[in-house]
């Protein structure tokens, strides 16, 4: 996703010189492309942040676009009230991009694990919210948070993230993308777990159960309607997303369920339960012990549509 | 320190501004039943010769692009700012009297929105940061204005000035001017007892800055020193105010519960007199 992004940023600084990257010293093998195109129009602001945040929003209140770029949660909690008060206060023009997202850096331990981002950065007023699903969706992703004129949160996962999309898909913020039909049940994810997510439905169509995939890349605005529809044409609903069972995905689709007066679907929450890793690993042995692998999924619905026909 | 004065008229211009602040901020204050007055006493000169002899502003046109932006990054003193926005024009003088009011747009912090504000600060540690943004767009748009920060002493405890203060130089920043309000009291107690500052100068010095040490009560030394910014080029320039916290009223200087109180009836009466404004 993170090579995506980057071309989609430059394809984006090619036509409007208002584009800025800020960049918390990082980026290695990756911004050095834009940073040779557009010299003038990039900063490598040091490990700081919040300092990083605040001339993103002075540069922003002098009508730049800026892109700042980090890692992990350095980019989001390390910063957060200048996310809150100099980016989302002013409705400034700054987009925060972080790579990692989820548990990408598996085994680089718990402080490098970005699992709250989804649901502190939804709570705030004025913020978009979007995790891609795979890179095509990042690099199209990147361009639409441009479109926007406030701010906007993108959540990226790696470098060498499978392709899910074989055509390039109607990307549109606030509007989830049908991954695959089915009828039986909705499986809504968000992030790099779509992969796991589609492989999931597959399995489950082996066993003769069609399950109807939505990537709901924007978490906020939530696409309500899709939720809705699903709902009333599916009667169960399972969100999966590499992220704390805690106010992200899971929570923000409950909310529209619970208000939606239909009190008959099925629902399951599939995530990170409110603890941190206490074992070390590589993201795939830790979503394995998560029910976040292709197995875990699938038996999570399984089991759900099992209750749901007893 | 230069020893060029201002003239008599000048001096006397900056002087009845200040006092028409300290006036404001008082009956403000003393309205809205707010706090802050003391941090609000030892900026108002400054903020007398930075809005009648410095700054680049014209609030006919408040978004002019090369105006200059002063960005208060204590902006607790929200009521001393928005007294001298108000009475250089840029919005009606009445205005004030719905500071902190219910339905207001003037709240207890300095707000973007408010016409001449720059910036919404509140939370310390935040306007280094949005200003230098704001000189970088200037640098590389190849844009005259300049850029005049105002900070708390206090405020100085916050990492984030500090990882600006690191920034500002090292990309040569020379036209932005922080103004350290050195009043030598934070929020609960001196600052030397909280956590010491000193030395402060050496400090800005040793980041990359080019500092001067002022009486920040002193009109001429004021005036000299903002004129000549910025003090060496491709620097940034820190000005350390030694100020007075309450400057103005006698029983009010050098008291850290003006930090929090207002005054009541007979306290405004007493402090309107000794600045010799009637009610």
């Amino acid at each position: 996703m993170r090579a995506a992004f980057i071309r989609s940023l430059i394809n984006l600084a090619r036509n409007d010189d208002r584009v800025f990257l800020l960049v918390g010293d990082v980026g290695y093998s990756l911004v050095e492309p834009f940073a040779e195109e557009f010299p003038a129009q990039f900063v490598n602001v040091g490990i700081a942040e919040q300092n990083m945040t605040g001339i993103a929003a002075g540069l922003a209140l002098c009508d730049k676009m800026v892109f700042i770029y980090s890692l992990a949660n350095f980019p989001t909690l390390r910063c957060f009230e200048q996310i809150r008060n100099d980016v989302c206060y002013h409705n400034a023009n700054v987009k925060i991009v972080s790579s990692g997202g989820g548990l990408a850096y598996g085994a680089l331990g718990a402080t490098h694990h970005v699992t709250e981002d989804l649901a502190i950065m939804r709570a705030l007023p004025n913020m978009t919210v979007i995790a891609p699903g795979d890179p095509v969706e990042a690099g199209l992703a990147t361009q639409a948070i441009a479109g926007l004129p406030g701010p906007g949160y993108l959540r990226l996962a790696k470098t060498g993230d499978p392709v899910v999309h074989q055509r390039t898909p109607n990307f549109q913020i606030g509007r989830a993308i049908t991954v695959r039909e089915g009828n039986d049940a909705t499986l809504i994810a968000t992030g790099g777990i779509l992969n796991n997510t589609v492989q999931a439905a597959e399995r489950l169509a082996q066993r003769g159960i069609q399950t109807r995939v939505l990537s709901m890349h924007t978490i906020k605005p939530l696409d309500i309607e899709s939720v809705l529809e699903s709902a009333r044409e599916t009667g169960a609903i399972i969100t999966i997303e590499e992220h704390s069972m805690i106010g992200g995905l899971g929570s923000a689709v409950a909310e529209v369920l619970a208000e939606s007066g239909n009190y008959r679907i099925a629902f399951k929450r599939i995530g990170i339960t409110d603890s941190f890793s206490s074992v070390v690993g590589s993201q795939e042995y830790l979503l394995k012990g998560l029910s976040l692998s292709v197995d875990g999924i699938t038996d999570a619905v399984q089991s759900l549509l099992d209750t749901k026909t007893h | 320190m230069d020893n060029m004065n201002c003239s008599d008229a000048r001096i006397a211009r900056y002087k009845a501004f200040a006092t028409q602040i300290r006036a404001h901020v008082l009956r403000m204050t003393h309205r809205a039943k707010s706090s802050h007055i003391g941090g609000c006493f030892s900026i108002a000169d400054l903020l007398a010769v930075l809005y009648n002899g410095i700054l680049q502003v014209d609030h006919t046109q408040p978004n002019m692009p090369d105006r200059d932006r002063f960005i208060i990054s204590k902006g607790h003193v929200a009521a001393a700012v928005y007294a001298t926005l108000a009475e250089r024009g840029f919005f009606p003088l009445e205005w004030l009297d719905t500071f902190y009011q219910d339905g207001s747009h003037l709240p207890g912090h300095v707000t973007y929105g408010v016409p001449g504000a720059e910036a919404s600060t509140g939370s310390l540690g935040h306007g280094l940061s949005i200003s230098c943004g704001i000189a970088l767009a200037g640098k590389r748009d190849n844009r005259s204005y300049r850029v005049f920060t105002l900070l708390g002493d206090g405020e100085c405890d916050e990492g984030s000035i500090w990882e600006a203060a690191l920034f500002a130089p090292h990309h040569h920043l020379d036209n932005l001017v922080a103004i350290i309000d050195y009043n030598k009291i934070q929020s609960f107690g001196m600052v030397k007892e909280v956590l010491d500052l000193d030395p402060l100068a050496e400090k800005w010095r040793a980041f990359g800055w080019a500092v001067k040490e002022i009486d920040g009560h002193d009109i001429n030394q004021i005036e000299n020193s903002l004129q000549n910014v910025p003090f060496e080029p491709e620097q940034p320039s820190c000005i350390i105010a030694h100020t007075i916290k309450g400057k103005g009223i006698s029983f009010m200087e050098n008291q850290l519960a003006w930090h929090y109180r207002h005054p009541n009836d007979e306290e405004l009466q007493q402090a309107l007199a000794e600045l010799g404004v009637s009610e």
